[in-house]
């Protein structure tokens, strides 16, 4: 039991796929200038990271080397539409501010990089963990992002007014900057530094 | 057999399609319906809020049918197109600028000398809405419109009063601009600024134009004016072009000359 646990929550702090394995950056910049798009991508990086692993992990015993890579990404990419799919069915409004970046979660390091560096060589049931581990470990990235992004950057959270903004008779002056993309380094930079004086261990040698 | 023969190669990869091929058509199939009903559900709430129509809490899609009159037009001539002229692509019903464009038999290439809205082609007939108020008379017009802006082409309506000469509401329902800057055309303040401006001088010349900074409320030329977005003047320089370019006679020229004229209703 202890082991699933480990494996379910290692890569939240301890082995976090944005901010220790650098994985996954790209989108981590595209879709965190809200809140609400950060959770849904979250959601859909998480369930495809889980359901990739599980179908490589069932199969992983009987995928020929040469063509491993090739069978890893035709599952992704299939589970990937399937999302796509739902979000654009239930959630119409919140895909079309997501447009390509749900496509691209075929491209995202972590889900790719899940299936090949766990998937092949675990059971089923721990790779589905590791999915959703990953998963979380990369959406608690997301949200911190999207959270700081959308409060600094348009006074909103989830597209209420929290701050109210000088442009609607407030007093909260809006940094432009936020909702830019390269914010989101900054932010990312400064949750990694703080996550390495937590634990300094994971600094790495020089 | 080892997984790495050539027959296991074959036969797992064959395997993973089919089953792959199975689960992604099934999933696009089944959620088609409610997909289509999604866009439809956006479009006629767009349409719907160009116009500000109120929905006083009634399902969008009997409001539509209620007050709104598709109307097919050729964009050249002005001319309103009879219902037996309409085709399967050509149906106000079904009219989609994006697959339009894609048609040439459909499609006007706009030489670069014209292209004040930078979107090299358009399509030759448009759907435009009538908004219809008490005793079936027209109460507004709504029309599409689309240009570039800073990284994207912007897609909306604009809504003109029955004489066809004061703005009566503007909205974008897709664009790729910075939130929070460019993106900042869906601010319902500013889009709130557009109403009762004067598009059109005495001489039925497009006098409507989106400056940067503030206007100044005091001058004479502030009836026709709109603020620009502040950290955003390509966006707002695209939105400038692109509404002048569709109310000009490039754009609805013609029709809003026919008309202002005729008011020739009874054709349709």
């Amino acid at each position: 039991m202890k082991k699933y646990k480990e494996v379910l929550l290692d890569p939240i702090f301890n082995n976090n796929p944005i901010a220790l394995q650098i994985l996954g950056i790209c989108s981590a910049l595209a879709v965190t200038s809200k809140l609400e798009t950060a959770v849904v991508m979250s959601l859909a990086v998480t369930l495809v990271t889980a359901f990739s692993n599980f179908s490589v992990s069932l199969i992983r015993k009987h995928i020929p080397s040469s063509i491993r890579i090739l069978v890893e990404m035709t599952i992704i990419a299939s589970l990937v539409i399937i999302a796509d799919q739902l979000i654009k069915a239930f959630a119409f409004d919140v895909s079309k501010q997501l447009s390509v970046y749900v496509g691209l979660i075929i491209t995202n390091c972590i889900v790719m990089g899940r299936a090949e560096a766990y998937a092949l060589q675990n059971p089923p049931v721990e790779s589905f963990l590791d999915g959703i581990g990953n998963g979380l470990g990369y959406s608690f990235v997301l949200l911190f992002v999207g959270f700081f992004r959308e409060l600094i950057g348009s006074g909103k959270l989830l597209g209420f007014s929290i701050l109210p903004l000088t442009t609607e008779g407030g007093w909260y002056m809006p940094n432009g900057l936020m909702v830019l993309a390269p914010s989101a380094f900054f932010i990312i930079g400064f949750l990694i530094w703080g996550i390495r004086t937590w634990k300094p261990e994971q600094n790495e040698e020089d | 057999m080892s997984s790495d023969s050539t027959k296991k190669t074959v036969l797992v990869a064959a395997g993973v399609c089919f089953v792959c091929a199975i689960l992604v058509s099934s999933t696009t199939v089944s959620l088609a319906p409610k997909q289509a009903v999604n866009k439809t559900l956006d479009r006629i709430q767009n349409i719907l809020a160009a116009g500000d129509v109120e929905a006083n809490n009634q399902d969008p899609q009997v409001i539509y049918k209620e007050k709104i009159k598709p109307v097919l037009i050729e964009v050249e001539t002005g001319r309103i197109l009879d219902k037996s002229e309409y085709t399967d692509e050509l149906n106000p019903e079904k009219f989609d600028i994006k697959k339009m464009v894609n048609i040439p038999e459909y499609t006007y290439q706009i030489p670069s000398s014209e292209d004040a809205a930078g979107i090299k082609k358009r399509p030759k007939y448009m759907v435009i809405y009538e908004v219809m108020g008490e005793n079936d008379t027209v109460e507004k017009y709504i029309f599409p419109i689309y240009g570039k802006g800073l990284w994207s082409t912007l897609y909306g309506f604009i809504s003109l009063d029955k004489e066809l000469k004061i703005v009566k509401g503007l909205t974008f329902y897709e664009h790729g601009e910075t939130p929070g800057l460019g993106g900042e055309v869906d601010n319902p303040k500013w889009k709130e600024t557009w109403k009762g401006k004067k598009a059109f001088n005495e001489d039925g010349k497009v006098i409507i134009q989106v400056i940067k900074g503030k206007v100044d409320q005091s001058s004479p030329q502030a009836e026709h004016q709109i603020d620009g977005l502040s950290g955003s003047t390509l966006t707002t320089r695209g939105v400038d072009n692109l509404v002048r370019y569709w109310l000009s006679e490039n754009g609805y020229g013609p029709f809003l000359k026919a008309m202002r004229e005729g008011g020739s209703h009874e054709k349709i």
